[in-house]
């Protein structure tokens, strides 16, 4: 509750407050200069995301290990050094100047996965080589006959069968008793017999130290991003996160082939688990936003793509549940900053949906057509994209200038429009980023 | 019985195709009979990809119940492909090395193999080297690449100057593939041509084999 009265207030009278935070927030000394690049940048996001026309279109490029890579660091010791980490993201904003922040957050904390024995990802240094990104490893980490038992208690779920799975240190969880057991007296010793047992007493350790590391390494990247703010003027616009519960399902859960095999085996239980997390995507992205003071929740999507599924199916296993969860967060006051990695060619008419109010959503695009993108949402929704990764790797600054000025000429004239790369970035010729911001000042309207 | 058979597995009906063909090999069916209907109904499943109608939840049920077929009719279905000498061509595909994605390459591969090509997958984060070696035993005529990072750019353009280097390249066409791939990408690697979904890849492949 970001103020007294918060439950008394509309959705709109939230999204002005968390604005109004983000656009003045509270401690930062600022330089003049910085200053007033952060209060231009926060405003034409703003203008863009409410439909209307910014002095200058805004350029939030969606980075990935790009910067890291740009300030002469390994992927490893992004992950690990945090010193390393400030540097390169330090000389990526000063030189690019661009008008969002490459969060420091998104480089995850490596000594915590390798202290927690985390199976779920192969990381720089620890399955994939020094210099490559961290990469999902999917597998069954959720049974085909779980299903009911993650319905019925997901967060007894998480800590007893989830967790013990992908996290090698927590194995032992599998023995506690749940916490719901707690409702009387003389159930309190027997509930907590299981943590008596050594096995559980040494993952509580490992627990409570990665606990500590989480304290390190928050202070550490709280201070890096604090200082690009302050010094750049970089809003930040990755503030909270949440996700589809299909791709919650299919990403890290079931994994892709199972869950689409339970589209036929299973249809209604996958229906029921998705219920089951809606609530739960809502709060975490109402918490991690808060948290954040940013009116932004990010929402990376992937097995709804084109190809991935019908429309049909898209219409029953997908848009209903993700739809859900962005108007939760409307509802909050809060605008979900939805990427639709790959293609969404098939998907737009899904996202021009009539009960989803205009101008409280925020659209990147990768692949899609954005020609056809502003057709459907223009007047909807703002939407952003989509300069091809393949340009800033194998392309030249010249047709990266004339990518960016075809594209505002043609989908960037009338306001609600963000220029930014289509898929994240990792790889890429500096000069060529550098096109794409001086293309969006050159051709801005 | 057959045609029921057919259409229970082209409807995704798993436990009806299942149960008909244990009652036909039950019966005294030469498992070898069924063996044609089976592949007949993988390829009306890859059609209807082809067309839009199906995507990868149903490629990826037909594979599982092809799997339960094989299984059942003790990999006659997977002898016959290898015997009949009737494969269109051989291709080998694989995720290039640092990049340890597979679901495209694995659409790429069934339909591939939906359309009679005899399909050789390495995996994922293959290197240029394995590549190499598993092309010079296995001979296919098409190499597809499979890559969903922009890092894996590099490794890409790697492999087809290692088959450069490796005096193999006038032997093979190799084919590019993955979410951020596109003209552009496959220009800088230097492979001969680039799909843009699994569909593509069969056409390329037909293409490139003379069996269009």
């Amino acid at each position: 509750m970001l103020t007294e009265n918060w439950t008394s207030l509309t959705p709109d009278e939230k999204l002005e407050i968390r604005f109004d935070k983000w656009m003045n927030p509270e401690g930062v000394k600022f330089p003049p200069e910085a200053e007033k690049a952060f209060k231009e940048r926060t405003r034409i996001i703003k203008d863009a995301v409410q439909l209307k026309k910014p002095s200058r279109i805004p350029v939030c490029p969606m980075m990935g290990f790009y910067p890291i890579f740009y300030g002469g660091v390994t992927a490893e010791d992004a992950m690990y050094d945090y010193e390393k980490l400030g540097q390169a993201l330090k000389k990526y904003h000063q030189d690019f100047q661009p008008d969002c922040l490459a969060s420091s957050f998104l480089y995850g904390p490596g000594k915590i996965f390798e202290l927690l024995d985390y199976k779920l990802y192969k990381w720089p240094g620890h399955g994939t080589n020094i210099n490559t990104p961290y990469q999902c490893w999917e597998d069954e980490y959720m049974k085909a006959d779980e299903y009911d038992l993650m319905i019925n208690d997901p967060s007894n779920y998480w800590m007893k069968v989830y967790l013990p799975r992908i996290f090698g240190a927590l194995e032992p969880w599998k023995n506690m008793a749940p916490f719901t057991d707690l409702v009387e007296l003389p159930f309190v010793g027997a509930s907590l017999i299981p943590v008596g047992i050594p096995d559980v007493q040494e993952a509580f350790k490992k627990y409570l130290e990665a606990g500590q590391l989480a304290m390190e390494w928050i202070q550490a990247i709280g201070a890096i991003d604090g200082e690009t703010l302050s010094t750049v003027g970089t809003p930040l616009i990755l503030g909270g996160f949440s996700k589809a519960p299909f791709d919650t399902l299919g990403d890290t859960m079931r994994g892709t082939q199972p869950l689409m095999l339970d589209l036929f085996r299973r249809p209604e239980k996958v229906k029921e688990a998705m219920e089951t997390l809606i609530p739960l995507h809502i709060e975490m992205g109402v918490r991690t936003a808060t948290a954040n003071n940013c009116p932004f929740v990010f929402m990376p999507l992937h097995k709804g793509a084109d190809g991935f599924m019908s429309n049909k199916q898209y219409a029953e296993f997908y848009w209903p549940q993700l739809k859900a969860v962005i108007l939760g967060l409307i509802d909050e006051g809060l605008v979900p900053l939805v990427f639709a990695e790959g293609g969404y060619n098939q998907r737009l008419e899904f996202l021009a949906d009539p009960d989803i109010p205009e101008g409280k959503t925020l659209w990147f695009f990768d692949t899609t057509d954005m020609e056809k993108v502003k057709e459907t949402l223009h007047g909807k929704s703002c939407f952003a994209g989509n300069v091809p990764v393949s340009l800033f790797k194998a392309g030249t600054p010249e047709q990266i200038d004339d990518y960016v000025k075809n594209l505002i000429e043609k989908v960037g004239q009338d306001g609600g429009f963000i220029l930014s790369n289509g898929a994240v970035l990792d790889d890429a010729h500096a000069e060529n980023l550098k096109a794409m911001f001086e293309a969006g000042k050159k051709y801005s309207p | 019985m057959q045609e029921q058979l057919y259409n229970a597995i082209v409807e995704m009906k798993e436990d009806e195709a299942l149960a008909l063909a244990r009652e036909e090999l039950e019966g005294g069916r030469d498992p070898l009979e069924l063996v044609d209907l089976f592949r007949k109904a993988v390829e009306e499943v890859g059609d209807r990809y082809e067309k839009g109608e199906y995507f990868l939840p149903e490629l990826m049920m037909t594979g599982q119940i092809m799997d339960q077929l094989a299984e059942m009719t003790k990999d006659k279905l997977k002898d016959e492909y290898e015997d009949s000498g009737k494969t269109r061509g051989k291709v080998l595909i694989g995720t290039v090395k640092d990049d340890i994605h597979d679901i495209g390459k694995n659409i790429v591969r069934f339909m591939l193999d939906a359309n009679g090509f005899e399909v050789k997958d390495l995996g994922v984060d293959i290197a240029p080297e394995k590549f190499i070696e598993e092309a010079k035993q296995f001979e296919p005529q098409v190499v597809g690449l499979s890559a969903l990072l922009t890092l894996a750019f590099d490794p890409m353009k790697d492999t087809v100057e290692a088959f450069e280097k490796a005096g193999l390249r006038n032997k093979i066409k190799i084919m590019v593939g993955g979410a951020p791939v596109d003209d552009k990408v496959c220009e800088y690697t230097g492979a001969d041509a680039w799909g843009k979904d699994a569909v593509e890849a069969v056409s390329l492949a037909k293409k490139w084999v003379g069996g269009a």
